[in-house]
């Protein structure tokens, strides 16, 4: 595709930028295929502003006879502003930044198109595969097995081609587990917990419609994950009402005569618009000044923002419990099983899995728990906070993952291997990047796409030596021992990092950040 | 301390305050000044201290199954709920609580009896320690335009004030004389901060006796004289910090403000902070929601909305930061006051001297600053503080507030201050405490009268002497002079989990930055400290330098650093520790693999277990078994 047939105007000069906690700045301003570039040469020195397309979430232009403004509101919650000389520019600019920003092909966005110098393309795309995942963990191969049976996607499109299941379950029932799970997401190993042998498994809802079908491969299936153990529980991410619903459209819950070995619990989780429309007003209350405290307080209590990171928490919570007090495996799922399910997987991997909290085991695990694992990130990233565009498939459920997992990191602020800058560095990348890592919504789509031969790798790239100290924590002393978050409404907090970014120059905290780094590497010199 | 057991109940349960948990059972014991609870029925012995004079209010519930509920919050808002088997037991633990807590007189207070072992010279030297007089001489007092006054040595010009007082130099005896009569109380316009940068001065005083329409000429004449004193400027602001509809009913009180017309270059400023009884409710309030058993997020942050207390905090915040700017950026003198100007006076003069002050960011000057505009301009600690049973609509957070509003600053400055959150904490523990004798009575006079520094010992050089538990290691003196200018945004105003669940340790993050920095920068500071020891002796060895027993030339880092090696700490520490009260000690009999700190203090989400309805007791009771 030509990019240059939706650039009019690709140069005004005398355009004045206003951006938060920087002075107004006046030069040039470019408009690439993919970028705005901004350039300014006061004196001597040339400043440079280039912002992603990709990351402007909505434009808002007031035009008037002679010149007119523009302002970008950004999904990384940033909002910029641009005088423009001339009306005619300024619509051009405009025309074309709402074009570019929302290209829909995905061999089209920049991912496609970034080459720098450091990073070459034969370099590993990804941290591991399912083979070697499964290779790591010997403890557990004698009673799991790793099966090949959507090696070409066809039993599930949205599962990576290999993925562990009971030994005793071979692929033939697999295929018919699959047809009875919404979008053939059969239940599937995501957790092994050495300490007692048990698992956290997760697949999407079983088809039991209005007439309570029955699967009796989906039933051996379970059964063999408890097999010897004798109970297992079922977290259901909805509540038990929306549990009943979904059957009047086809969906459904093991039911109790049918799967007599597990309990279901239900915990409502919030996913898709509701989940969307709280980040809006969340940012809206965030954004606006005027305000008195009562008036902020209940701004944030309305946007139900806090509400949901506690649930997520409160329900992951509850998961590792039923693995590491209870000692009983658990299979969560909601309705696709793309959103909330792996949310709460997630987090009780986190609390329960020290590997899982080192910078690598994390990204790992990000890895594993939503790419491969098929959260539609292209669907439900591809608006933020601002945009006026009608909701479709946009929920901010990554985001809200990297909010608990900031809980988290709050209250065992030694626990943790990775640092707020890497939340925040994903935050961002999930909605706009240079890499390829978070195109497209599962591991099939980005194969087809040619994203693992023609784009990078976000994570390899954290990873970097070069990279790697800045997403440490300084304060990392592992520990075996599983950290038990509090979900006291008081002990969860506003994430000021991501969403008070652009609100308050925090420059004294993140002086204090520096000086507590290097005060640890002093003090680690010393001894 | 008095060991004999005035009471002794056994087998009594202490229940968790926020989930349905497993009670802890043990026995409590009352003695002269504390309520203690051994827990027997862990392998941990877990001791939980409570000075009586710290009890706010104790509640005897109706009888129920389990037994008779005993409820007591604390001024330091830690919270017990007991249950004890008799009713019987539990009335004459009530009664003797009830009694205990509320002392009829002063001299029942603990500071009375507490005794760490010092002999006379080291109390007198101690109440030495901190003198807020040399304050004025550190800013630069007396100068060409201000000097100390002992017109008030008798206190004859205001009972309420210290004896010494700083005023302009050209304010006449008569002039302070005749201003003093125009002033509620008697409380005359007196110098609170000089800006030596700016010659800008924060003074404070009470409301004028202004009425409808009443004048004052000396008193006019006392804020020319104010307003004189820092002649670069045309003018100076009169900050009356109450709501303005207040300000105006007092009025009809024959008290008010100052009007307009009657004095030459003022600029007069209401900032509205609301007084003690509204603060008093809403404190309550907020208690309120931090006693909710399983709130939801909702009802958490409702309640804090409708309980105002981040507003009023806010409102504070707003006066301080209103003070420093007039001070430091309009260069122009300031002259606040409230009704009587010992509550909101102090909280908005302390937290503006702060903004302005790196001094008061430091460990040793918040103490001078806390002396200084709290304990001798008579804020009211006694009355306030509730010490001894008296009229409860004189109780108010007040000083509370004060703390809050600094530890906002440190969540906004984090390299700021001297200090950390813990010697905040620990202040505040002590003006409730009434261990020691420098937050009893309600203004200097009083403390005279009661021969508090013969009979008493002073906080500050207890707390100097542990100051390295109180330092913040993130500390930059390298801000220099900067004058502070914090954002207060409603967003910045945050429920301060530290003081109002600090008993509750669930709740607060499980790994504590602070203290990890404060172990490792110590163990940074011992190794050094061996190095140059090392390197000494090797000196000394090779002949290079004479044998003098000592390191010479110790870093100033090293000493303060260094655990407290006074003669007298290793007999008096405990006792100390246990006095204030908030030490829940614990001593672990079996070691559990140290696990005790990682595990979860509150599962709330075992509370609904199941929706199903069918499986909630069997998992239950499976979940409180401990993980061994």
């Amino acid at each position: 595709m030509e990019f240059s047939e939706h650039i009019k105007t690709a140069n005004v000069e005398d355009v004045v930028l206003r951006r938060p906690f920087h002075p107004p700045m006046q030069g040039t301003l470019c408009v690439t295929g993919h970028h705005l570039l901004f350039s300014n040469r006061d004196g001597d020195s040339s400043r440079l502003v280039l912002l992603l397309l990709r990351n402007i979430d909505a434009i808002e232009k007031r035009p008037s006879v002679s010149s007119g403004t523009i302002t970008l509101k950004c999904k990384d919650l940033c909002v910029l502003q641009l005088d423009i000389p001339g009306m005619e520019e300024c619509l051009n600019i405009a025309r074309s930044i709402e074009y570019l920003s929302s290209l829909d092909i995905v061999s089209d966005m920049y991912p496609f198109f970034y080459r720098p110098l450091k990073l070459s393309l034969q370099d590993q795309w990804g941290l591991s595969s399912p083979e070697q995942n499964y290779a790591q963990m010997e403890e557990l191969q004698d009673r799991w097995r790793l099966s090949h049976v959507n090696k070409d996607y066809s039993v599930c499109p949205s599962y990576p081609p290999a993925v562990i299941v009971p030994h005793s379950i071979d692929d033939e029932t697999l295929v018919k587990v699959a047809k009875f799970r919404q979008g053939g997401r059969f239940p599937v190993l995501c957790y092994y917990h050495r300490k007692n042998g048990m698992v956290i498994m997760r697949s999407s809802q079983p088809l039991t419609g209005a007439n309570r079908k029955r699967c009796r491969e989906d039933e051996l299936l379970l059964q063999a994950v408890i097999d010897g153990s004798g109970l297992g529980y079922i977290i259901d991410t909805r509540s038990n009402q929306q549990a009943q619903q979904a059957r009047m459209t086809g969906g459904g819950f093991e039911s109790k005569s049918s799967y007599s070995c597990w309990k279901r619990l239900h915990r409502q989780l919030e996913r898709g618009k509701v989940l969307q429309e709280s980040l809006i007003k969340l940012v809206e209350a965030c954004g606006d000044h005027s305000h008195s405290v009562d008036r902020w307080l209940s701004k944030l209590e309305n946007s139900k923002w806090l509400s949901h990171v506690h649930t997520a928490l409160a329900t992951a919570g509850l998961l590792a419990e039923c693995v590491e007090r209870d000692g009983h495996s658990v299979l969560v799922h909601g309705s696709e099983g793309t959103d909330a399910t792996l949310l709460v997987s997630s987090l009780a991997q986190l609390i329960l899995d020290p590997n899982t909290r080192t910078l690598d085991g994390f990204l790992g695990l990000l890895e594993r728990e939503w790419l491969l694992a098929g959260h539609p990130f292209q669907h439900r990233c591809a608006h933020s906070a601002y945009s006026h565009a009608r909701l479709r498939l946009e929920a901010p459920v990554f985001v809200l993952l990297l909010d608990c997992v900031w809980q988290l990191a709050r209250q065992f602020p030694l626990a943790m291997g990775f640092s707020e800058p890497l939340l925040l560095r994903l935050a961002r990348e999930v909605y706009a990047s240079d890499y390829g890592t978070f195109l497209c919504n599962s591991d099939q789509e980005r194969c087809a796409a040619g994203v693992k031969e023609r784009t990078h790798c976000l994570f390899q790239f954290l990873l970097k030596p070069s990279e790697r100290e800045h997403y440490s924590n300084p304060l990392y002393e592992p520990t075996e021992l599983a950290i038990w978050p509090s979900i006291q409404p008081q002990s969860l907090q506003l994430w000021r990092g991501l969403f008070l970014r652009w609100t308050q120059h925090a420059v004294h905290l993140e002086k204090a950040q520096e000086e507590l780094r290097n005060l640890v590497i002093e003090c680690r010199g010393a001894s | 301390m008095s060991f004999l057991f005035e009471i002794q109940v056994e087998e009594v349960k202490l229940l968790d305050r926020y989930t349905a948990k497993k009670p802890a059972i043990g026995t409590l014991y009352l003695t002269a000044t504390h309520l203690i609870f051994v827990e027997t029925s862990c392998n941990t012995r877990k001791e939980t201290w409570m000075l009586h004079h710290l009890i706010a209010t104790v509640e005897k519930l109706p009888l129920t199954a389990m037994g008779c509920p005993l409820h007591i919050s604390c001024k330091n808002f830690h919270v017990a709920h007991f249950v004890i088997s008799s009713e019987r037991d539990c009335q004459n633990v009530h009664q003797s609580l009830v009694r205990l807590s509320q002392p009829g007189k002063v001299e029942e207070l603990y500071a009375f009896l507490y005794n760490p072992k010092q002999d006379e010279d080291e109390r007198r030297n101690g109440w030495g320690f901190i003198d807020s007089a040399m304050d004025f001489k550190r800013m630069g007092l007396p100068n060409e335009f201000w000097e100390m006054t002992d017109l008030n040595k008798n206190y004859e010009l205001c009972s309420t004030y210290h004896s010494e007082l700083g005023i302009p130099k050209t304010a006449s005896k008569g002039t302070v004389f005749g201003s003093a009569k125009f002033r509620s109380r008697g409380r005359i316009p007196t110098l609170s901060y000089y800006h030596k940068e700016s010659n800008a001065a924060i003074c404070r005083c009470s409301q004028p006796l202004s009425g409808l329409s009443a004048r004052c000429v000396e008193d006019e004449e006392m804020l020319q004289a104010i307003s004189r004193a820092n002649p670069k400027s045309t003018f100076m602001y009169v900050v009356d910090t109450r709501p303005k509809l207040n300000a105006m009913a007092n009025r009809a009180a024959g008290k008010g403000y100052e009007n307009e017309d009657n004095y030459s270059n003022i600029c007069f400023q209401f900032v509205g902070i609301e007084n003690i009884h509204v603060m008093r409710n809403s404190l309550q309030k907020l208690l309120e929601v931090c006693a909710m058993k399983s709130p939801t997020m909702s009802d958490y942050l409702t309640g804090l909305e409708n309980s105002g207390w981040l507003r009023h905090i806010k409102a504070v915040m707003d006066a301080g930061v209103f003070l420093a700017k007039a001070v430091a950026e309009d260069k122009a003198s300031v002259l606040v006051h409230c009704s009587d100007g010992w509550d909101r006076t102090a909280q908005v003069c302390s937290l503006a001297s702060i903004l302005l002050d790196p001094f008061y960011r430091t460990i040793k000057g918040l103490m001078v600053l806390i002396e200084k505009e709290w304990i001798s301009m008579g804020h009211k600690f006694t009355q306030r503080c509730g010490h001894v049973d008296g009229d409860p609509k004189e109780v108010s957070p007040v000083f509370t507030q004060f703390i809050e509003c600094l530890w906002n600053l440190m969540e906004q400055y984090p390299c700021g201050f001297e200090y950390n959150e813990k010697y905040l904490l620990e202040i505040h523990n002590h003006v409730y405490s009434c261990q020691f004798g420098n937050f009893i009575g309600n203004c200097q006079r009083e403390r005279e009268e009661m021969r508090l520094y013969e009979r008493t010992f002073s906080v500050w050089p207890f707390l100097w002497e542990n100051r390295h538990q109180y330092r913040n290691p993130l500390h930059k003196c390298s801000l220099g002079r900067e004058v502070l200018r914090p954002s207060t945004l409603p967003l910045n105003f945050k429920f301060w989990c530290g003081m109002y669940n600090h008993f509750d340790k669930g709740m607060q993050p499980k790994q504590s930055i602070l203290d990890h920095l404060l172990t490792i920068t110590q163990k940074k500071a011992e190794g050094e400290k061996k190095m140059t020891d090392l390197q000494i002796q090797l000196a000394v060895m090779d002949g290079v330098l004479a044998d003098q027993g000592s390191p010479t030339g110790t870093p100033p880092e090293q000493t303060s650093l260094s655990p407290v090696s006074v003669s007298h700490t290793a007999e008096n520490a405990k006792p100390l520790m246990n006095g204030a009260a908030v030490e829940e000690a614990e001593i672990e009999l079996v070691p559990t693999a140290g696990s005790e700190k990682m595990e979860p203090v509150l599962f709330p989400w075992r509370s609904n277990m199941s929706e199903e309805g069918q499986s909630s007791s069997e998992i239950t009771t499976e979940a409180v078994k401990l993980v061994a």
